[in-house]
């Protein structure tokens, strides 16, 4: 009974404590950023402003909702996510139902496994993938943002493996019964898989979502920039030539405020789906990980 | 051989049209999609080997040999960046093992899964944010009189430091900065770990009379090793990969002489510059490098833990 001893009393009250520093340290920066969003700009520019709001108001909100430069931004960005994972999470689905086959049953399984392993030791790098994309003329179009990283490789060997654990004696009913592959994996594999679909599912969200790089790469008119690259060039470039021309937007942009509510806004849906994505992850990552 | 003919392939064949048509069916996007953006790529390569000139085109440009290659270990600004690359990304992955494996050890002594859920919500948190937002608030907190600095100042009189303008201490927030968006997700691989020990060692260990800290030592920590050696082994097919996400976000020209990494360079040169030659040479180098740490961290995780990633 260690637990009942002075000494390890003594460091439960310490680990408690350090446990607690450092759930704080990860959750102030949002709440302090969250406190300027909605302080007045007099105090926020001359730095008063820490946990708690100075002079509570939400013009920075209604300034940045009135920014139609943001606005768009915002719907791409939505457009993308919403388009990019349902590329993806198609994709990786059909290709992991194939690849979770025995090589009895599918001859050429490890020629396709190898295929697409090769690709996660091996990469062309950032300017070949440039070329290619631009090559393509999908430079300035929502597809540069959403086909480059749609066979996301690991997902698809996650799921291949949560597949694989699926009792192939239903597989084998179905098939008697006259079914095709096809049936077989939208009326057997996909409802039982659901749980896993809906964690890669989420975290491809999430990734669309703050996805930045691609936007500074593969699209030239800032007017196309999904809200990670605008605010990027916005917030932390400060490029402000590539924004407006108008001087008056050039003021509401150089405020802590506005600048603040946009971080928060732009952080929003991730911290929304969060929670949901938390409850997942710890069963449907960590298991089909160990699995092997 | 005609006899062979009929009646080796055509069943096969047979075989194929019925059974399995339907799974090759499937895999045609994903095997098309990774031709043109994983394959093609690896085509446009061979610029490293040419004086390419967007205007010529990859088949009209001249060949240069290894030119680009000689080039970049003798530009003076080349050494400098692998330099920060290896050591920012070196003490990244030492202290990312560190840190999640110490902080794991401490969640599991707690017993109260309230404390525990929330603790873990907490500090998970920061990994699923962008470095846009992340470099955002971070480079504000950090400014000379952001509220880092005014802090130490009120508190502990120190006087403010340019935390993000000079170099060294740039490095240092880069490290401390990644363990503290990383940390969080870490942990979940050492708690699934810690879960799987064996209760029957504790068992034995108490009736030895071995306290709770002694315990730690000899049947906690032995028990993780193995998962230790393989976090560690992959994650150094990581040492030419110091974040280029976070830096990008958080550096400034105050701060390229020590902050400066080669993802960052090949973009300023190759993309911003228009070096497209130089840029990939240096990248063919990186991808080089990491497949050969990554096939050697791989034989030695297999040879000292067993890991097997098939």
């Amino acid at each position: 009974m260690y637990y009942k001893t002075r000494g390890y009393q003594l460091f439960t009250i310490l680990n408690y404590c350090i446990l607690v520093i450092a759930g704080l340290l990860c959750i102030l920066p949002i709440i302090h950023i969250l406190a300027i969003s909605f302080s007045a700009s007099a105090p926020a520019n001359a730095h008063l402003v820490g946990l708690w709001p100075v002079d509570f108001n939400i013009e920075s909100y209604t300034k940045t909702l009135n920014n139609p430069n943001f606005l768009r931004a915002f719907f791409i960005s939505v457009g993308r996510t919403v388009l990019g994972t349902f590329m993806t999470m198609s994709v990786i689905t059909l290709a992991a139902y194939s690849l979770s086959k025995d090589s009895s049953v599918l001859k050429s399984r490890n020629i396709y496994a190898w295929y697409f392993v090769f690709t996660m030791l091996f990469t062309g790098g950032m300017i070949p993938l440039y070329m290619v994309v631009r090559n393509l003329h999908l430079m300035d179009t929502i597809w540069a943002l959403v086909l480059p990283g749609a066979v996301q490789v690991f997902n698809m060997i996650l799921l291949m493996n949560f597949f694989k654990a699926t009792p192939k004696e239903l597989e084998e009913a179905a098939l008697i019964d006259g079914a095709g592959h096809f049936t077989v994996l939208f009326r057997v594999y996909l409802p039982l898989a659901m749980a896993s679909i809906a964690t890669l599912s989420l975290f491809s969200v999430v990734g669309s979502w703050n996805a930045w790089f691609d936007g500074l790469l593969y699209i030239n008119n800032y007017r196309n920039y999904p809200l990670a690259t605008f605010l990027q060039t916005v917030i932390v470039s400060q490029d402000f030539s590539k924004l407006t021309a108008n001087p008056r937007d050039l003021l509401n942009i150089s405020q802590r405020t506005v600048k603040a509510a946009q971080i928060f806004i732009g952080m929003l849906p991730v911290l929304l789906i969060y929670p949901f994505l938390q409850r997942f992850f710890v069963k449907g990552i960590v298991l089909g990980a160990i699995k092997e | 051989m005609n006899v062979k003919g009929t009646l080796v392939s055509r069943p096969w064949l047979k075989g194929f049209l019925k059974r399995t048509w339907p799974l090759h069916v499937m895999l045609i996007p994903a095997v098309v999609l990774q031709f043109i953006f994983g394959y093609l790529p690896l085509g446009g390569l061979v610029i490293a080997f040419k004086d390419f000139k967007p205007y010529d085109g990859i088949w009209g440009s001249k060949w240069v040999g290894l030119e680009h290659f000689r080039f970049m270990f003798e530009y003076p600004d080349s050494k400098k960046v692998i330099v920060n690359t290896v050591l920012i990304a070196g003490l990244k992955i030492i202290l990312n093992v560190i840190v999640p494996f110490t902080f794991a050890l401490l969640l599991n002594e707690v017993r109260r899964n309230s404390v525990k859920r929330t603790v873990q919500t907490l500090v998970y948190l920061p990994y699923f944010i962008s470095w846009v937002f992340l470099g955002g608030i971070l480079t504000d907190m950090l400014s000379a009189d952001g509220m880092i600095n005014s802090v130490l100042q009120n508190w502990f009189g120190i006087e403010p430091i340019l935390f993000l303008a000079s170099g060294n201490w740039f490095r240092f927030i880069v490290v401390v900065t990644d363990v503290w968006q990383q940390f969080g997700y870490g942990t979940i691989v050492y708690l699934a770990a810690l879960a799987g020990v064996n209760p029957s060692l504790y068992e034995a260990a108490e009736v030895d009379g071995a306290n709770r800290w002694r315990q730690t030592l000899s049947v906690t920590i032995p028990s993780l090793v193995p998962i230790i050696i393989v976090v560690a082994t992959l994650a150094i097919g990581n040492i030419l990969n110091a974040g280029f996400d976070q830096i990008f976000n958080m550096y400034n020209p105050l701060v390229y002489d020590k902050g400066d990494i080669i993802d960052t360079f090949v973009y300023r040169t190759g993309i911003l510059n228009g070096q497209y030659s130089f840029a990939t040479a240096v990248g063919v180098f990186k991808s080089l490098v990491g497949f050969l740490l990554i096939v050697v961290g791989y034989r030695v995780a297999y040879k000292l833990a067993d890991y097997k990633i098939f």
